[in-house]
């Protein structure tokens, strides 16, 4: 065999080897039925949620608590299947948190309780226009 | 009144700006074929009339930003009154319709440059780049046909664009003023970077051009002579661009680093490698025809890649995945007709003089330089195969969806950890490859020799590894072996760079960038590796038992004028500042509020921190109304100290965007920035009053700190009362002593029409708040009202990132390394030319 058709198998190898980890490294969007599912047969691996913040009528948000040293906190979140879980941060809330409109939460359960490591917000605000400032 | 000749002329000049594109692109192709010099006339005149279009464009645009014309929606929405100048300049890159316009201005100076100094190619060439423009200045030509709207102008009227009840009122309104930049954008690397940037990638379709050019009219090799100066400027200029990409990140955005693999870094760097790994090939070919087809297709590849990073960016197809991609603006069906017509055409040309190309049958040697620059280009394309593949996730989704399954694939939940777990093991073989194959390069070599030349190279960085593994304790297997090939690529090639440099300096381009290159892992490797988090929380406190116990706290809660120790540090906060544009910072505190949007008013007698004196009723000049400062100073336990101002942008529409600060060292960086601090808005709770009897001399505690009543005075005039002759009004003067200075409070008590008032004071340091309850003259008792609130507090995170600086150097060496390379290819191209010519 020459030695391109070996260095030419070694390329293709490793390809798929990429190919194969980034599926299984792959994070998921799921619902949090869906996440506890995973956790309880034996995947631990961090997934995506995306959800909203349940408010009250006149518009706050709630079920937001933060620690008394300010430098963690948990939240409810409601999950496109209408599904409410407390979710634990262990960063100070985001500035734009209660503005948000959406949350995408990384992570996963840990001893029952759904554990961000990450959350993604968008507000739609930041960088499309409602309006004009009059 | 609405100004409408401004947008007409712009529209105008798009369309001028396309249509003459269109022309250039048939007559160039029309040339290739017909030496006619009338086509080349014409041609050339096309172009020209193209490039002076897109000028004109860009001169419009920025007049009708700095004249203000808020009738129009770009500038309304990407810029404001008080934006000083070079920050108009940014405005274009906020939007995408400027930034594709910069894109084609950059186009247009390139193709003049190209135009005249490159005569036996132009036709082929200048075809292939007037077609790149076609598709550019179609994303802003904002033209409907047949219902359909070719992409978005940025001479759109405010009021055709976004619907609001005011314009069915007043169609004639115009704002104020604007909603203003971005306040990301708001740093002096946002004025460079991204000119540097888009002229990378302006400049990655001359190699492009020159490779489809060559296929088009049968000069299979030629087309690398002169493309490899471009392909080594464009390496070079992109680089650059990532990289001031990368070190405005690290001092302006808050994730904490230089590089977060998000999916729009990623987007340029996959190109940029591909890019890299064609330029080895095309210099491999200067010896051998066996590198010719790699570096056709290498070539090729860069610039569709380009165009697919710009659809990912662009057409929103990456959502959710990334944190600065642009917004939708419905071009995604033209961005990926641009995307399939230039692939199509790569792969067709290719397919279709396969066979014609010249290729060596030759078996190459182990011991040939071919051989090792062909194992470093397949390491390189296989480190932007491993990025793109995750990163292009979102779209196997929208694969996946439009065929009508479902796909619910997610990006790497960690993407960090997982795209450096695999880039760190390229990083190996790219460090090993780039210091053993320039031995290859300069000498031929068999294994005797071999074994002579690397004897010394490796036998030093050996030690030098041994001794930086004891002393920086670098315990992780992979990180070792990266150490240990960084510092053997530095040795190998210092060792290459000698020789060549002794006779020609000409010659060291490559073995300096290969330096360049290694000095830059060695730095990711410490700063990215060995960064410290120096502001774990060490308190020990659970907050909930709920909470999983591995969860790390990085951050630290700082009360104002409270010390904190963290690692050999001990901080305070010591307060909110705005900056000044000639005289440092000022205490908000003694401001009493702002005049215009750029001059603040001194409420009270203050020094700033550059030393200068100020009294009441000063104004002071700030730089921008939106940034506010935290005042952290650091003070270490041999006395050495320094303070740092992270900052806070509070933006109405942007919402609050923290930036840190950073103190440089040679050997490390400290950067610290605030995570969250009390919201501004929200209303202070003041805690229930609590009341006490004193006389003047007596002493009481406020909050627990030690307060002296002074002394109390008659008043004959109170601001905002109007007393009359049977009023009275009475000051009480105390001193409350604050961990770090004395503060004076003057709570007022007023009888006015016989009804009792009181003006409380506020000493907003101590979150405390005196007011005078009532007197009770005969036994000259006064009895205070005390009431606290919680101190004002940041939360903080402060993260040591050791050598960083190594890291810029080696992105220097990487660039002088380039200039020389372009330098030398491009002097041999001159040379041929001039040859040719006569």
């Amino acid at each position: 065999m020459k030695k391109g058709h070996i260095l030419g198998l070694v390329v293709i190898a490793v390809a798929l080897v990429i190919i194969m980890t980034t599926a299984g490294d792959a994070s998921a969007y799921v619902t949090f039925s869906e996440a506890q599912e995973m956790v309880e047969s034996g995947n631990r691996n961090k997934i995506h949620v995306v959800g909203k913040l349940p408010k009250s009528e006149d518009g706050t948000v709630t079920g937001i608590e933060a620690s008394p040293d300010m430098l963690s906190f948990k939240f409810e979140m409601v999950d496109e299947n209408e599904e409410i879980q407390t979710v634990f941060h262990s960063n100070p809330m985001p500035t734009d948190f209660l503005r948000s409109e959406q949350v995408v939460v990384v992570g996963s359960y840990q001893n029952g309780n759904f554990v961000a490591d990450k959350i993604l917000l968008k507000c739609p605000s930041k960088y499309q226009e409602e309006g004009v400032k009059v | 009144m609405i100004h409408y000749l401004p947008g007409n002329i712009g529209h105008l000049l798009v369309i001028l700006a396309f249509i003459t594109a269109i022309v250039a692109t048939y007559a160039f192709a029309k040339n290739i074929n017909d030496a006619n010099s009338k086509w080349s006339r014409f041609a050339i005149g096309a172009f020209y009339i193209h490039a002076v279009a897109i000028f004109s464009i860009v001169i419009t645009l920025f007049l009708m930003i700095s004249n203000h014309l808020f009738e129009y929606h770009y500038v309304y929405n990407y810029t404001s009154k008080y934006l000083p100048v070079y920050y108009q300049i940014s405005s274009f890159w906020n939007g995408q319709e400027g930034s594709f316009l910069l894109w084609m201005f950059w186009n247009a100076v390139l193709g003049i440059i190209l135009i005249n100094t490159n005569k036996s190619w132009r036709p082929a060439l200048m075809a292939v780049f007037s077609f790149t423009q076609v598709f550019l200045v179609s994303m802003i030509l904002g033209v409907v046909v047949f219902d359909v709207r070719i992409g978005s102008s940025p001479f759109l009227l405010l009021r055709d664009v976004v619907n609001d009840a005011i314009f069915t009122m007043q169609p004639d309104f115009i704002p104020e003023d604007g909603r203003g930049l971005n306040p990301l954008l708001q740093n002096y690397w946002m004025v460079i970077h991204p000119p540097t940037l888009f002229l990378g990638f302006a400049t990655t379709v001359i190699p492009f051009a020159y490779a489809v050019a060559g296929l088009l009219t049968g000069k299979f090799k030629e087309w690398i002579r002169p493309a490899l100066p471009w392909a080594q400027f464009s390496a070079a200029v992109l680089g650059v661009g990532i990289l001031m990409g990368a070190y405005w990140a690290y001092e302006t955005l808050n994730f904490g680093g230089y590089w977060n693999w998000d999916p729009v870094e990623n987007a340029i760097y996959v190109p940029w490698l591909v890019m890299v790994a064609g330029i080895h090939t095309m210099i491999a070919f200067k010896k051998s025809d066996a590198a010719l087809k790699s570096s056709i297709v290498l070539i090729l590849m860069t610039y569709v890649l380009i165009v697919y990073s710009t659809f990912l960016t662009r057409s929103g197809v990456l959502g959710n995945a990334s944190v600065h991609s642009f917004t939708d603006l419905g071009l995604s069906g033209q961005l990926l007709i641009y995307l399939f017509v230039f692939s199509v055409l790569s792969l067709g040309l290719c397919l279709k003089n396969w066979k014609k190309i010249p290729s060596s049958t030759e078996e190459t040697s182990v011991y040939s330089r071919e051989f090792w620059i062909f194992m470093g280009a397949t390491v390189l394309s296989l480190m932007a195969f491993q990025v793109i593949i995750p990163t292009s996730i979102p779209v196997w989704n929208e694969i996946v969806e439009a065929f009508g399954g479902t796909s619910n694939l997610a990006p790497p939940a960690d993407q960090v950890g997982f795209y450096t777990k695999f880039q760190l093991y390229f990083a190996i073989l790219v460090a090993l490859l780039s210091g053993t194959g320039q031995f290859f390069w300069w000498k031929k070599m068999d294994a005797a020799k071999l074994k002579k030349e690397l004897s010394a190279p490796v036998i030093i960085s050996l030690v030098i590894s041994a001794i930086i593994f004891i002393v920086a304790k670098v315990q992780d297997f992979w990180y070792l072996i990266l150490l240990t090939a960084s510092i053997y690529s530095i040795v190998a090639n210092s060792k290459i760079f000698i020789g060549v440099a002794k006779s020609n300096i000409k010659l060291a381009g490559g073995s300096i960038a290969h330096i360049g290159i290694a000095c830059m892992l060695f730095g990711i490797l410490f700063s990215s590796g060995y960064y410290k988090i120096l502001s774990m929380n060490n308190t020990g406190l659970l907050w909930s038992r709920e909470f999983p116990d591995e969860v790390n706290q990085n951050n630290l809660l700082l009360f104002l004028n409270e010390p904190r120790q963290m690692a050999d540090y001990s901080m305070t906060y010591l307060g909110l500042r705005k900056l000044t544009s000639d005289d440092g910072y000022v205490a908000i505190d003694d401001i009493a509020g702002a005049i215009s949007p750029l001059e603040l008013l001194i409420a009270k007698p203050t020094i700033t921190s550059s030393g200068k004196e100020l009294s009441k009723g000063d104004t002071i000049r700030v730089v921008n109304p939106e940034n506010s400062y935290f005042e952290v100073a650091y003070n270490k336990a041999n006395g050495s100290k320094f303070t740092l101002f992270p900052r806070v942008q509070i933006n109405e529409q942007m919402g609050t965007v923290y930036s840190p600060d950073i103190k440089r060292t040679l050997t490390a960086d400290l950067y610290t920035h605030v995570r969250t601090f009390p919201d501004p808005e929200q209303e202070i709770e003041w805690s229930e009053i609590q009341e006490i009897n004193v006389s003047p001399g007596d002493q009481f505690f406020i909050n627990d700190y030690v307060a002296h009543f002074l002394d109390i005075k008659p008043l004959r005039e109170v601001e905002g009362v109007n007393l009359g002759p049977t009023d009275v009004a009475v000051q009480a003067t105390i001193e409350i002593e604050g961990e770090l200075k004395n503060y004076i409070a003057k709570p007022i008590f007023v009888i006015k029409d016989n009804m009792a008032g009181r003006i409380p004071d506020v000493v907003n340091d101590l979150a405390s708040r005196i007011t005078i309850q009532s007197i009770q003259p005969e036994s000259n008792l006064f009895v205070f009202g005390l009431s606290t609130t919680q101190k004002d507090w940041i939360i903080i995170e402060a993260v040591e990132k050791p050598w960083i600086n190594i890291l810029w150097l080696g992105t220097l060496l990487v660039v002088l390394g380039f200039s020389i390379a372009i330098y030398r290819r491009y002097g041999e191209f001159v040379k041929m030319r001039d040859k040719e010519m006569e």
